[in-house]
């Protein structure tokens, strides 16, 4: 059970001014791992992501990425932004949006070589979007981009992946199909996912975590209802549906 | 004749791919800025009595660099920086001007261009300018397009972001010397976005949009060119005018065109 330590976060404490979004979090990610993260929005849950990936600079606590700092480590990170963050009028195809993965790995003045091209095009049909490859980015629906962006994370084969709010402005069939998809790629790599659909996550993930300003994690997904109380703040019937139990224990 | 001629390729080769950048990252505004706030060294090389062009050079750079580093330091919004650096520099100018002897009979053409009144001199920094600005548009194009499509990703797979923002600033700070002579600072953005927002409507790759933009800069300023000989008008104006009124064809065609068929709608 005790495998490798990928990210370690020890006492993360983020303030803005005078209000504290990320309280006293302690996170280990380990290989393999498929961790959801549920919170309200609001929670600081995007914080946490950007933390780890060293965009956020946390007021006090240590984090470690691969035995590295995240500026260093980052580049093995694979990120899913939560989407609407780019301009979809953007003139790019598909293709080049996925070759920007690459980036890393190619440097600043050299140019893309075949195998660079040959894993964006390996990392979309991954995703089932090579049929779209030359399309502009923006003519795709929301479910559809979201693939490519996941192909993106991808094509630098990272070993892990985060995911920020991956199925907002998807519609439920889609949503679906991609759970199967991420759970196709849990074997490669380890995923955490952050959303706010407690129910959708559930189903899918190995581990769950709630964050509300505190991380409350229980190494398990069996989350009961206190811990939701705690979190949500609320009744736990109006986040799963009346019947929390039976959603997250029947899969 | 001549030289304006080759003026009207050089500046709509410059404007034809840093405005591309200019249109796509959405950073209209802060190329006013550099336009104007150049409009101090103008006034500089009146006064020192060198070529103003060439302050304008040092000016425009300066405070595209000024202009980038404050609002990425610091917590003052952007566009307050680029509010206080174009009326600052416009004033720097017109004090210069001012404290300049004798009469500054030619004022007028680097405010709103004179294209037919480009000395070779100026044509020579033209295309070192512009083989400046293709050199390194060449070389960082990939760089370029990962800070224009989505920063915070570049951020995360190494792209060094603010540096690329600012060597980016730069080149519009070298665009905007090389349109001084055609349009003037004052009209410099018309050329920065039209014909890239035209080019726009066309196609979706960056490499292609540059190639077009540039094209439609030269028929601009080509058909600016000629209708202002003709009419007995101010040369930059014209263009401008010629300019925003081809845009609107090129949006009634694109409308034209893509009617019946489904316009990708944004979320």
């Amino acid at each position: 059970m005790d495998s490798e330590e990928l990210i370690r976060l020890e006492d993360i404490w983020v303030r803005y001014d005078s209000t504290a979004v990320l309280e006293g979090v302690n996170l280990s990610i380990r290989h393999d791992d498929f961790l959801g993260i549920i919170g309200p929005n609001g929670g600081g849950k995007t914080t946490l992501l950007k933390v780890i990936l060293g965009l956020i600079k946390p007021s006090s606590g240590k984090v470690t990425v691969l035995s590295g700092t995240p500026q260093r480590n980052r580049r093995f990170i694979g990120y899913v932004a939560q989407s609407s963050l780019f301009d979809r009028d953007f003139p790019i195809s598909v293709q080049d949006v996925v070759l920007m993965g690459r980036y890393g790995k190619v440097g600043l003045v050299k140019r893309f070589t075949r195998d660079d091209k040959k894993a964006a095009l390996k990392a979309l049909e991954t995703v089932e979007m090579l049929d779209y490859k030359d399309k502009q980015i923006g003519r795709l629906s929301g479910g559809e981009q979201q693939r490519v962006l996941i192909a993106r994370a991808l094509v630098a084969e990272p070993k892990i992946l985060l995911l920020d709010e991956p199925t907002t402005g998807v519609d439920m069939p889609m949503q679906t199909e991609f759970y199967e998809l991420l759970a196709g790629l849990k074997h490669s790599m380890s995923i955490v996912l952050v959303s706010h659909d407690i129910s959708a996550v559930s189903i899918y993930v190995d581990k769950i975590a709630c964050l509300n300003h505190q991380l409350y994690y229980h190494g398990s997904k069996e989350v009961g209802p206190d811990v939701l109380e705690a979190t949500y703040k609320c009744p736990v019937q109006m986040i799963a549906h009346g019947i929390p139990h039976r959603v997250l224990k029947e899969h | 004749m001549r030289n304006a001629l080759a003026a009207g390729v050089l500046a709509a080769i410059a404007c034809g791919i840093i405005g591309v950048y200019v249109v796509v990252k959405k950073i209209v505004f802060i190329s006013g800025g550099i336009a104007h706030a150049s409009f101090g060294g103008i006034g500089l090389g009146f006064l020192l009595g060198v070529n103003p062009v060439l302050v304008a050079l040092f000016f425009s750079v300066t405070s595209a660099l000024g202009m980038g580093l404050v609002s990425r330091r610091t917590r003052l919004p952007q566009d307050t920086v680029i509010g206080i650096f174009w009326a600052v520099g416009m004033a720097l100018g017109i004090i210069f001007v001012g404290l300049s002897p004798g009469y500054a009979g030619d004022l007028f053409s680097y405010l709103f261009g004179n294209i037919l009144l480009v000395p070779t001199s100026d044509l020579i920094l033209m295309l070192v300018l512009d083989a400046v600005i293709a050199v390194v548009v060449f070389l960082l194009y990939k760089g370029f397009l990962a800070i224009s499509f989505d920063e915070e990703f570049g951020v995360v797979v190494g792209v060094p972001v603010e540096a690329l923002y600012l060597t980016l600033l730069c080149l519009i700070a070298l665009t905007v010397v090389v349109l001084i002579r055609v349009v003037g600072v004052i009209l410099v953005i018309a050329m920065l976005t039209i014909p890239a927002a035209v080019a726009k409507q066309f196609t979706y790759d960056l490499k292609k949009m540059m190639f077009l933009s540039t094209l439609t800069g030269i028929i601009f300023i080509l058909c600016g060119l000629w209708l202002s000989y003709e009419l007995d008008l101010a040369s930059g104006a014209t263009i401008v005018i010629v300019s925003g009124v081809l845009f609107l064809v090129s949006l009634g065609f694109r409308t034209l065109m893509t009617r019946g068929r489904p316009v990708a709608q944004p979320p």
